[in-house]
């Protein structure tokens, strides 16, 4: 009985969410609309109490629940934590994005509080099983969200391809699941690790399903050829959903990636590495390339993400430890340059006008240069330019890969990055030597300024120091 | 005799038929939906086989969770169906092609 209660104990932040969303759901069902501030100030209190719970309450050392299908270990605690803190500014630059178009609803955060959860359970998922109702937690929540402007035709067309593809990534994965379920007669991770070790590499069942989690999870993160939602999901959808859905969640797919391949199915390190490195390729070449030839600032992170993506799958690859503390790295700093970039749309746009365009950007130097600063650090950081964090993020994959006897993979992947780096500058370009179109000034409150001004900065404090967050990141896969 | 075998061809015709009817369909969004039904009822047939030839009951409970999410995600995509149609007044899948690039 003590044992048990013990047990649950490591679940505390998981269930604390679930019930401050609940609780949130019912309350803004009371409140009018000008006390929606209330929900929007709860919201955020739960993740930093969620964040406390996470850090301070729990024990350091790994531990189990549910018959080892619920892990606590040091790589989900740093990751919950990036999470958290991603999240609650995810909500800061939503809450002005609403606010202006009257979508100011109490659903936008407790869909957003469930996603929270879903993707804390995939973090932590030590069973096939817990996994997949962390990412159908996720996915559903999402769905919602991209829909969540009623009146959008653009929206509800987005949220139509992303449901119907991400439910067919779902189908794809659980598959793959059932078949190594045939193979191992397991669920749980460590138990499907010692029968796959013990099967090895012959079993032709065992590849067979590899292929199909592969493709479910290729899918999921939006890795070429399984990106085809990406952009269109990215463009229709509201900017913050579109923000919610670029940042966070691929820290949660990191996870689920580690958690299958890694610690799973790491007997077949061999097959997973051969398909990674297409997969890996295709999606710098594509990502890179198309990126090039957009003109809509979000379609154009929507291919800058598909090309991130091929880095953090290229850590993985590696299959050193190296390598997965330098995704897990990647993945963080993606998280943040993403929310700064996507930041920065919703700082320039305003009810009826979307700030979308690359056009948008023109002159916007002239018409606040802090902002312009901001944004010249966040296409720096995505772009690698030292000493910027995206710069050593690149830089720890590409050694990683480097280690492990792959130097070819580390040049091409030098080669696209060095062609993507013109779509990031030709935005700068744009900023500081192009004459403004749009005279308005920038209304954003106080607080919205100052947490786009702390996420800017902070892209470059870790990457003047980017000891602290690497040491982070090495000893959560310890 | 049924073996395993029948099972999981069965399964694997089923979940090929769900995914040839995602991708070959131009016509109805609910039809996306129903193979979407069908591929996760596919992976059920699996799980259930799997679970009964192997003697082990963690396969029956996958299929439970699954069942569960499936009405969830049926309930979902119904109401995104539901909004897309009163926006375009339209639910036919080559309509679906405002943005492209």
């Amino acid at each position: 009985m003590i044992n048990s209660f013990q047990e649950l104990s490591i679940l505390l932040p998981e269930i604390f969410l679930l019930g401050m969303a609940c609780l949130i759901l019912v309350l803004d069902l009371f409140l009018s609309q000008r006390l929606r501030a209330v929900t929007f100030w709860l919201t955020q209190l739960s993740l930093l109490v969620t964040l406390f719970l996470s850090l301070k309450l729990l024990p350091d050392a790994t531990a189990f629940a549910f018959g080892e299908s619920f892990i606590h270990d040091p790589m989900s605690v740093l990751l919950k934590a990036a999470i958290y803190i991603i999240i609650a500014a995810v909500f800061f630059y939503s809450r002005a994005y609403l606010h202006e178009r009257n979508m100011h609803k109490g659903e936008y955060y407790v869909l957003g509080l469930f996603a929270v959860l879903g993707m804390m359970i995939m973090v932590s998922a030590y069973s096939l099983l817990v996994l997949y109702l962390g990412l159908e937690l996720l996915s559903l929540s999402l769905y919602a969200m991209v829909a969540f402007n009623r009146d959008s035709a653009q929206a509800s067309e987005a949220a139509m391809k992303y449901f119907v593809l991400g439910a067919l990534a779902s189908g794809m994965l659980l598959y793959g699941i059932s078949m190594i379920y045939g193979v191992t007669g397991e669920l749980g991770i460590p138990a499907v690790s010692a029968a796959v070790a013990e099967t090895g590499r012959d079993n032709i069942v065992l590849v067979f399903g590899l292929c199909f989690v592969m493709v479910g999870l290729a899918f999921k993160l939006g890795a070429v050829p399984f990106h085809m939602w990406v952009p269109d999901v990215y463009q229709g959808a509201p900017t913050a959903v579109t923000l919610f859905i670029g940042t966070a969640p691929k820290i949660a797919g990191f996870a689920m990636m580690m958690r299958v391949l890694v610690d799973s199915l790491g007997a077949l390190q061999a097959d997973w590495q051969a398909m990674l490195v297409v997969l890996v390729i295709l999606s710098l070449a594509i990502g890179n390339i198309i990126a090039i030839a957009q003109t809509n600032l979000k379609r154009m992170l929507a291919y800058s993400t598909i090309a991130h993506v091929g880095f953090i799958l290229m850590g993985i690859l590696t299959g050193s430890a190296t390598g997965y503390s330098a995704a897990m790295f990647y993945s963080i700093v993606y998280a943040l340059m993403t929310l700064g970039g996507f930041g920065m749309i919703i700082l320039l746009s305003r009810n009826g006008f979307e700030a979308d365009r690359l056009d948008d950007f023109k002159g916007l130097n002239e018409r606040s240069p802090w902002f312009a600063f901001m944004m010249l650090i966040f296409m720096f950081s995505m772009a690698g330019v030292p000493p910027l964090v995206g710069f050593h993020a690149k830089l720890a994959v590409l050694s990683a890969v480097v280690e492990t006897g792959m130097v070819w993979l580390a040049v091409v992947a030098v080669l696209f990055s060095v062609i993507g780096a013109f779509y990031y500058l030709r935005i700068i370009k744009l900023m500081y030597f192009d004459p403004a179109e749009q005279r308005e000034q920038i209304n954003k409150s106080f607080d919205f300024k100052l947490v786009l001004s702390a996420n800017g900065l902070a892209v470059l404090g870790f990457g003047l120091y980017p000891g602290l967050l690497m040491a982070w990141c090495i000893a959560a896969l310890v | 005799m049924i073996s395993l075998s029948h099972y999981l061809i069965l399964g694997a015709m089923l979940f090929s038929l769900s995914v040839a009817g995602i991708f070959i369909n131009r016509k109805n969004v609910i039809v996306l939906l129903m193979s979407i039904e069908l591929m996760l009822l596919a992976v059920n047939m699996n799980f259930i086989a799997f679970s009964h030839y192997l003697q082990d009951l963690a396969g029956q409970v996958f299929v439970f969770f699954i069942l569960t999410v499936a009405a969830a995600e049926a309930a979902i995509g119904l109401a995104i169906l539901v909004v897309l149609f009163r926006n375009k007044n339209t639910i036919n899948v080559s309509d679906l092609d405002a943005m492209k690039g």
